[in-house]
């Protein structure tokens, strides 16, 4: 099964690490991403820029579409990256997503396959 | 051969309670799909209402029930475009499915683990969790659970398909964990249990049928999980914690409903057979070398239960096995049922120093309230101690706890 990771931290809690802790972190994390795709765990997945860098395009309301500066929700968590896993089933994923070497919060959601 | 309706109906009951799970468990890992193995179920316990009467109760009844469920499973698929492959797997299973295993006699492999595994999933609610382990692993009818936790059908049929749904669309696997993640999910499976277990057991007299049995209900699950891992000391020590509860539920309340406290309980009325064997039980699982926390909260409760009086209850022993408990869980809960032991042993002073730095954490607690009352009054502060039981009163709905505390305000 398909799955999407959604990797969710604080930018302040990262802010707050030292240049050395922050380095050896972002090298912990490069290894085990590799690792993962090494096994073919997760097929593709990014690291975003910061969210002060998001845009939110709002289609629903009158008037044609709005642009905002900003994330689409205001929370202390921020969706920093995501990987698209594919597992054979949710324990495999939950495996996957409680190794991640960051100090986050990780969603987990099956993608919808349609078959084509 | 023919036998009345009543007979076979009751029979059926009986078989259904333990084959239940086996017979959904085995379909879900044939078919991967849990509405359609529990309507199959359904459809072969009405096949056994219309037969077992005519051509009597065959000899052995799951193994029937299995081979109609499955005749049915072989028919829908039939109906479906891709049912190769599972066709396939359905006729491999046959000849293992319907060995003649005696009914609740021990297989190499039991469906019910994996199926209460997979209803005990941390990736569900506790309450979809609750729901889903009564209805498919323990067979109460969807009306049953909604009475016993006092909460609408519409509610309880919702919450099983939506936790239906999510197994399914989420890909929560139907497997028993491996080892490395097994404690975590043993942990899971009897925190469920021992939720349901207290619903029953905390409910008063009065309360629904379907509620009072839910302590049944649990210790029932309980027994089945020990038989299917009888190496989990844990598993063992929450069937001794229930079973020594339940030996002393007929104590526990008054012939009017109140409920009567351990300290003023007739102890001529607690099952002492019952007793010996839960410790005996206990004493199984202690020997195991791997202490937890049901273990130690089932050693307290034997300390209880094997006393001659509460004069002559091992207080100091209990007192040790709270801090031994305490060490494993160290929750304010944990605490305030060892200051009530530390009373026995030190004086009521003693307890209520302990009692203070709680106070902040269970003001919610009506417990928490009505034990301070108690004590406050054995220290001669009974202004203090009614103020204590009023805001216990406010507290709780049990009417049982109620009228206790009612008595003591009068």
């Amino acid at each position: 099964m398909k799955y999407m990771m959604l990797i969710a931290g604080s930018e302040e809690a990262w802010a707050g690490l030292s240049h050395d802790e922050e380095h050896r972190l972002m090298g912990e994390i490069g290894q085990w991403w590799n690792d993962q795709m090494a096994a073919g765990r997760i097929t593709e997945g990014y690291q975003l820029q910061p969210s002060a860098t998001a845009t939110t395009v709002r289609t629903a309301g009158a008037g044609g579409p709005s642009v905002t500066d900003g994330p689409y929700v205001d929370a202390k968590e921020v969706i920093g990256g995501y990987g698209i896993l594919d597992v054979a089933n949710l324990d495999e994923a939950i495996a996957v997503a409680s190794a991640w070497p960051g100090p986050d919060v990780l969603e987990i959601r099956p993608v919808v396959e349609r078959e084509s | 051969m023919s036998r009345s309706r009543e007979t076979t109906d009751a029979r059926l009951t009986e078989v259904l309670r333990e084959e239940r799970g086996r017979l959904v468990g085995a379909l879900v890992r044939i078919l991967g799909d849990w509405d359609v193995a529990e309507e199959l179920v359904q459809d072969a316990a009405v096949a056994a209402v219309e037969h077992w009467p005519r051509q009597g109760i065959p000899d052995n009844p799951g193994a029937w029930l299995m081979t109609t469920a499955r005749r049915r499973a072989v028919d829908r698929l039939r109906r479906q475009a891709r049912y190769r492959e599972r066709m396939a797997r359905l006729t491999a299973e046959a000849s293992a499915m319907t060995r003649s295993e005696p009914v609740g006699g021990p297989m190499a492999a039991d469906d019910r683990l994996p199926l209460l595994f997979t209803c005990c999933h941390p990736a569900l609610s506790r309450e979809a969790q609750v729901a889903l382990t009564l209805r498919t692993v323990g067979g109460l009818e969807t009306p049953a659970v909604a009475r016993a936790f006092l909460v609408p059908e519409a509610t309880i049929a919702q919450r099983l398909v939506r936790a239906k749904r999510k197994i399914r669309d989420a890909g929560i696997p139907f497997r028993v964990p491996d080892e490395a993640e097994l404690p975590a999910r043993l942990g899971e499976v009897l925190t469920v249990l021992y939720l349901v277990f207290n619903e029953g057991y905390l409910a008063s007299s009065g309360a629904a049928p379907e509620r009072r049995e839910l302590a049944r209900d649990a210790e029932w699950l309980t027994s089945l999980v020990a038989r299917l891992m009888p190496d989990e000391p844990e598993v063992i020590g929450l069937l001794a914690l229930m079973r020594l509860h339940l030996a002393r539920a007929d104590a526990r309340f008054a012939p009017d409903g109140s409920l009567v406290l351990l300290r003023d309980q007739d102890r001529s009325r607690w099952d002492r057979a019952a007793i010996a064997d839960a410790a005996a039980l206990l004493a199984r699982a202690e020997r195991t070398g791997r202490p937890g926390p049901y273990q130690l909260q089932a050693a307290i409760l034997a300390a209880h239960a094997t006393a001659p009086s509460w004069k002559a209850t091992p207080w100091p022993a209990i007192v040790a096995l709270y801090d031994a408990l305490l060490r494993l869980e160290p929750t304010p809960v944990v605490r305030l049922n060892r200051a009530l032991a530390l009373a026995e042993r030190d004086g009521p002073a003693a307890a209520l120093v302990e009692l203070e730095p709680l106070a902040d954490r269970l003001d919610g607690y009506h417990l928490f309230h009505a034990a301070r009352a108690e004590l406050l009054r054995r220290t001669g502060e009974h202004d203090l101690a009614r103020d204590a039981d009023r805001r216990a009163l406010a507290l709780t709905d049990n009417p049982a706890e109620r009228r206790l505390l009612e008595e003591r305000l009068r």
